[in-house]
């Protein structure tokens, strides 16, 4: 339980590009100048971004900043919404994630996403984590896969025994963790985490942190939180975001992206500073 | 203060009109039954269920060729209404942009308000005319009447079904007609079943479009769908104008037993809907 608390091992951005571990310069997105419109409204404008092979990058701000807008690009949900305008570039693996041959549902199947709030599919809890390889081809070991997907979101000691229950019969937590297990049992490369703890107790919050510090072996993993110290506890690389005023206009905007130790000890600009240490937000 | 005793008064005065209201609604449903049941339940036995009606002027005779005739148009009505009425609201809540669904809406709702007559007549040009009155005919025009009650009800719940839902299928990156068929329809069958239950009871009652298409039929026991099938609301028309008081009696034996099968539907109808509700609830 303590291994949770404890501060990301200190990661420099800089430093890391230049020499450390050849798989933290692997760069999985690029993001230049991403601009998005929800009709007239402007939600993030002129964001630059890079996320590497399994590091946790954390995305923080205030409410409203665009926290969510941005994630939710980076597997094209935002298609879903009508009205929405997205400029700029997104670099997936040096491809462009929005070029016009590119199938969304292709991008969704590689990089999976879990919710704010735990969306378990009203079936059992079997079906909940086979649902998506049956459908998808991945038929071939089917149970060990489900084993596999569960035991990795540390849930198989607790439901194994009754795995055709209900889904919905599991507690927020667990069903968090089903959650993850289900965009897991379809071997994404990248998993994409919308403030997944933030309805969840203190309990099974620090259990979906320690598991994503697992996940880390094997996933890239970004998450959007508003909780600072979620973001402390478990991300390598932290994005500060922030809503900027001009003129009536408002939209989030990228201030600050460091390594999590700099981000929070010794930000350089003014209003990360304000932000962690509470002055705002 | 007098203000406030006004408020008093007007208040209690509407409770009590609002309250009386309700009760002339219950009370119109307890006379149509009481007074049909009065009438009818005298020639209800078990040969009124299994004979075919009687020869013309003989006595006795049943309603089973009617029986089995209600039931074969309506069962070939559903079959047609419920895959079209489903996949429509399908196409309305999950696949149209906004531009096409509001139209299409407007049409169905249009549909679901076009008097009976109308689609009567239309059908009897359509197929009757040039041909001759058939169970078919009869049963295409219940499925017109059919198809917009079962479309709504069925776009009623799979609007009902969470967007996350949605959200966690696509996120996985299934695409969106296995999400319809895997976690969407799975969720809502309770519901679709329900309005297609009250679909079917008002179908089974229709009386006009079927004197257009399938009025004019034998005696006996018919399963022949190309030809005209008896059915129990044209039966009770064609009683009722009879002299013979025995027939009127049939008659309103008849009704006692289609409003009878209303009844049984719409209570099945209302429990399959709460059993569906507990099941999305959580």
């Amino acid at each position: 339980m303590t291994g949770s608390f404890t501060i990301a091992p200190v990661i420099d951005v800089a430093q890391a590009r230049k020499d450390a571990q050849p798989s933290l310069r692997e760069l999985v997105f690029d993001i230049q100048g991403l601009t998005v419109n929800y009709g007239r409204l402007t939600a993030i404008s002129g964001v630059d971004l890079q996320v590497y092979r399994n590091v946790i990058t954390a995305i923080i701000g205030p409410s409203g900043c665009g926290k969510s807008t941005f994630i939710r690009c980076l597997n094209r949900m935002n298609d879903l919404v009508p009205g929405t305008r997205i400029d700029g570039q997104i670099l997936y693996q040096g491809a462009d994630l929005y070029a016009s041959g590119v199938d969304p549902v292709e991008v969704r199947r590689r990089i999976g996403m879990v919710f704010q709030k735990a969306n378990p599919f009203p079936k059992s809890i079997y079906d909940n984590v086979g649902w998506g390889p049956r459908v998808l081809g991945m038929r071939k070991d089917l149970d060990e896969r489900v084993e596999k997907a569960l035991r990795s979101a540390a849930l198989w000691d607790e439901v194994k025994d009754r795995l055709k229950k209900n889904a919905l019969s599991l507690s927020g937590g667990q069903q968090q963790r089903l959650c993850i297990a289900r965009a897991i049992a379809v071997e994404p490369e990248v998993l994409l985490l919308d403030e997944p703890a933030s309805a969840l107790d203190p309990i099974a919050t620090s259990a979906i942190e320690e598991l994503m510090h697992e996940l880390k072996r094997d996933y890239t993993l970004v998450i959007v939180t508003h909780n600072m110290q979620q973001a402390a506890r478990v991300a390598d690389l932290t994005a500060f975001f922030s809503l900027e005023v001009d003129q009536d206009r408002r939209s989030g905007v990228l201030v600050e992206y460091d390594s999590t130790n700099k981000i929070f000890t010794n930000p350089s600009d003014k209003r990360t500073e304000d932000y962690v240490t509470g002055r705002f937000g | 203060m007098n203000r406030d005793r006004r408020r008093r008064i007007v208040n209690r005065a509407m409770e009590v009109v609002a309250t009386v209201a309700a009760l002339v609604a219950v009370a119109v449903l307890a006379i149509v039954v009481i007074s049909v049941a009065r009438r009818g339940a005298g020639a209800l036995s078990w040969d009124f269920f299994t004979k075919p009606q009687a020869l013309f002027g003989q006595p006795g005779g049943g309603i089973a060729n009617a029986l089995v005739g209600t039931a074969l148009l309506v069962l070939l009505a559903t079959a047609m209404a419920l895959p079209v009425g489903v996949l429509t609201a399908i196409y309305l809540t999950e696949f149209a942009p906004r531009r096409l669904a509001v139209p299409i809406q407007v049409v169905i709702d249009v549909l679901a308000g076009l008097p009976t007559i109308v689609i009567g007549i239309f059908v009897y040009a359509l197929l009757v005319i040039g041909h001759t009155q058939s169970g078919y005919a009869g049963a295409f025009a219940l499925a017109v009447i059919m198809l917009p009650l079962i479309a709504r009800a069925t776009q009623e719940v799979l609007l009902l079904v969470p967007s996350t839902l949605r959200e966690a299928s696509l996120a996985l990156g299934v695409r969106r007609w296995r999400t319809v068929l895997g976690v969407i329809l799975p969720s809502s069958v309770g519901g679709i079943l329900t309005g297609t239950v009250l679909a079917v009871a008002r179908a089974s009652g229709e009386t006009a479009p079927l004197l257009f298409t399938s009025s004019i039929f034998g005696n006996s026991v018919q399963t022949d769908v190309t030809k005209p099938l008896a059915n129990i609301p044209v039966l009770i028309f064609d009683y009722s104008e009879q002299p013979d008081p025995a027939l009127h009696q049939q008659a309103w034996a008849a009704a006692l037993v289609l409003m009878g099968f209303v009844l049984l539907a719409s209570l099945a109808a209302k429990a399959l809907l709460a059993r569906s509700r507990t099941k999305l609830a959580r």
